[in-house]
């Protein structure tokens, strides 16, 4: 069981696209650490012949007919965004300088 | 305290009827008790009085036209916040969603205000439900009715709270791990987790999709039925939803009333009780097996020896989905976005990390993080690939137990409700409060819990937890009846009589 270093929770937050500073890592970084720990006995709890489950309910491919069905409008979906232009989404620059 | 308030969903259903009351009378009486006492319980994220009186108007009309739409219409109710509202903002207890408006209603509320229900208001929960105390949410905890400074159980502790001070009839609520369940039992009231997929998930804001129930909270197991039977079903906007008729529900828990279990055979957990359990909620719990006892259930003992890895699966399997789920609040499209400080001109991706710090609360970055260390390549087996494993064997012990019972039956929480504050910064003791319920989830079978008394040693509210198999919710109206008509007149009145007045109560 690798135990989650300061640096790996780092990581980890860039990866979740969450700025954490200085001061979250040194709380989060240890609680993690336990939580972990406190899962980490699952590893040798079942054999190789148990499948998975990911879901209760056995359902695969479940579909509608294709009907056209009544949608949000471009002035709801726009309501709620923090920045809209030309009846857009606006957002930040995507790309840098360099790129 | 109005008496109109303290009664029951159905009490209330038959004076609407007969023309005793009003819909209008109804939710004033429960403006008014909110205005009164949730400055102390803090319930509501958000009161819509002015909307709530409108649908109460509206209702009035419709049963003077003699055409009421529904045997409901007219009984006001609260909507945890985690549900779409149009028209009435839902945060999920987060910053990152302070004053959004959903465009759309999520079907589940679709269907209370299609029945007539005026909706009194938005409920307090942990941030995107994720607490068994509603201490996590954003705006500040939800105290517990019987004991202010404690908590209500969560993540669903504004609807509990609401339902046991009165200041909602009923309420809905979603149970992941036991949200539902487990602020029902510290708050003496009812609670039902239906069978996954027996209530659409459309519009309810997603924490762990294949863990996720919508459900009744409740003083009474016939106001659950009641509930429960208005919204559920199949909906074809969520493609997890069971495409099969919703059993009779409200019809098992009238013949549950009756007394009768014989025949019934009820299993009670080993591994749900015992070391980490209170002496006063086990004392609860071996009473209400021998009230079911002598009506007639025969009562044998069922061992489903993966229960015990249950709680190290969840903590895998709701991580790693939530992480997913929480990747959409980019501040792109909707909710909040912040600008990273000293940075010209940011990216857009600066702004989502400088986002998500600002928006999301230590327990929702816990999870995040967890989940996306889960799903990291080289981890993925050891954890998420293991606890999907541990799932099909905790469904396994469940297949196994209900040939030996027709129901299961365990304490909902280990312990009555503690006080705020005291694990805020413990994930670990936190996470111990679902022990009991999490099993279900993984499962999807259906479960309630109801008041089984009050824990000698503290005089809090104990529950006492059913299981039944997927679907065959019907069974826990059934058995959930028959075992609240006994402790009732045990008590000499509903549980809640004795909790405190609240009148003058302050925060």
């Amino acid at each position: 069981m690798p135990e989650i270093t300061r640096d790996e929770v780092a990581h980890l937050a860039d990866l979740a696209r969450i700025d954490l500073d200085a001061a979250e890592l040194d709380h989060l970084a240890p609680q993690l650490s336990v939580i972990l720990e406190s899962v980490a006995s699952i590893s040798e709890v079942a054999s190789d012949d148990v499948p998975p489950t990911s879901h209760p309910l056995p359902l695969t491919n479940v579909f509608r007919e294709d009907v056209a069905q009544p949608c949000l409008t471009a002035e709801q979906a726009l309501a709620m965004a923090p920045e809209v232009d030309q009846q857009r989404f606006s957002v930040p620059r995507i790309l840098g300088d360099e790129q | 305290m109005s008496d109109l308030i303290k009664q029951t969903a159905a009490q209330m259903a038959a004076a609407l009827a007969d023309g005793t009351t009003t819909s209008v009378e109804l939710t004033q009486a429960h403006l008014d008790r909110i205005a009164a006492v949730d400055g102390a319980i803090h319930a509501y994220l958000h009161v819509d009085g002015e909307g709530a009186l409108a649908q109460a108007a509206a209702s009035d009309a419709r049963r003077s036209a003699g055409t009421p739409a529904g045997d409901l219409d007219g009984i006001p109710i609260a909507v945890k916040d985690v549900l779409a509202t149009q028209g009435l903002p839902t945060t999920c207890g987060s910053k990152i969603l302070e004053g959004w408006i959903p465009p759309y209603d999520a079907t589940v509320v679709a269907k209370l205000k299609a029945a007539g229900l005026p909706i009194l208001g938005k409920t307090n929960m942990d941030e995107f439900a994720m607490g068994s105390s509603t201490e996590h949410s954003a705006y500040g905890p939800t105290h517990n009715p019987w004991d202010l400074d404690r908590i209500p159980g969560g993540s669903g502790g504004g609807s509990a709270a609401a339902v046991a001070a009165f200041e909602a009839p009923f309420a809905l609520g979603t149970d992941t791990g036991g949200s539902i369940r487990q602020p029902g039992a510290v708050t003496g009231t009812v609670g039902v987790k239906p069978t996954y997929g027996g209530v659409s998930r459309y519009g309810l804001v997603a924490l762990a999709n294949s863990l996720d129930q919508v459900g009744p909270v409740t003083r009474t197991v016939l106001d659950s039925a009641l509930l429960h039977e208005l919204i559920g079903g199949h909906d074809p906007r969520d493609s997890t939803s069971v495409d099969a008729p919703v059993p009779g529900l409200v019809a098992a828990a009238t013949q549950g009333a009756d007394g009768d279990l014989s025949g019934l055979k009820v299993g009670v957990i080993k591994e749900l009780g015992g070391e980490g359990y209170q002496a006063g909620v086990q004392q609860r719990f071996q009473e209400s097996v021998d009230h079911l006892v002598a009506m007639g259930a025969e009562v044998v003992e069922v061992s489903c020896p993966s229960f015990v890895h249950a709680l190290a699966a969840y903590y895998l399997i709701l991580p790693a989905e939530a992480s997913s789920n929480l990747a959409k609040f980019d501040a792109m499209r909707y909710g909040l976005r912040v600008f990273p400080e000293g940075v010209d001109s940011p990216s857009a991706e600066e702004v989502m990390r400088a986002s998500r710090d600002a928006g999301f609360g230590d327990e929702v970055k816990r999870r995040i993080i967890l989940g996306t260390y889960a799903l990291s390549s080289g981890y993925y087996d050891a954890y998420y690939g293991q606890a999907q494993k541990v799932r099909t064997l905790i469904s396994r012990d469940f297949e196994a137990a209900f040939g030996q019972a027709d129901v299961l039956l365990s304490p909902t929480a280990p312990t009555t409700a503690f006080k705020l504050g005291e694990k805020l910064d413990d994930p670990i003791a936190m996470y111990l409060n679902d022990l009991a319920t999490i099993p279900a989830n993984l499962a999807g079978v259906p479960g309630i819990s109801l008041p089984s008394g009050l824990a000698d040693e503290d005089g809090l509210p104990a529950g006492v937890q059913m299981l039944a198999p997927a679907l065959a919710d019907d069974r826990l109206y059934r058995v959930g009846a028959a075992l609240e008509v006994a402790l009732t007149e045990k008590w000499g009145g509903p549980l809640l009589d004795r909790a405190p007045d609240l009148t003058g109560a302050s925060a």
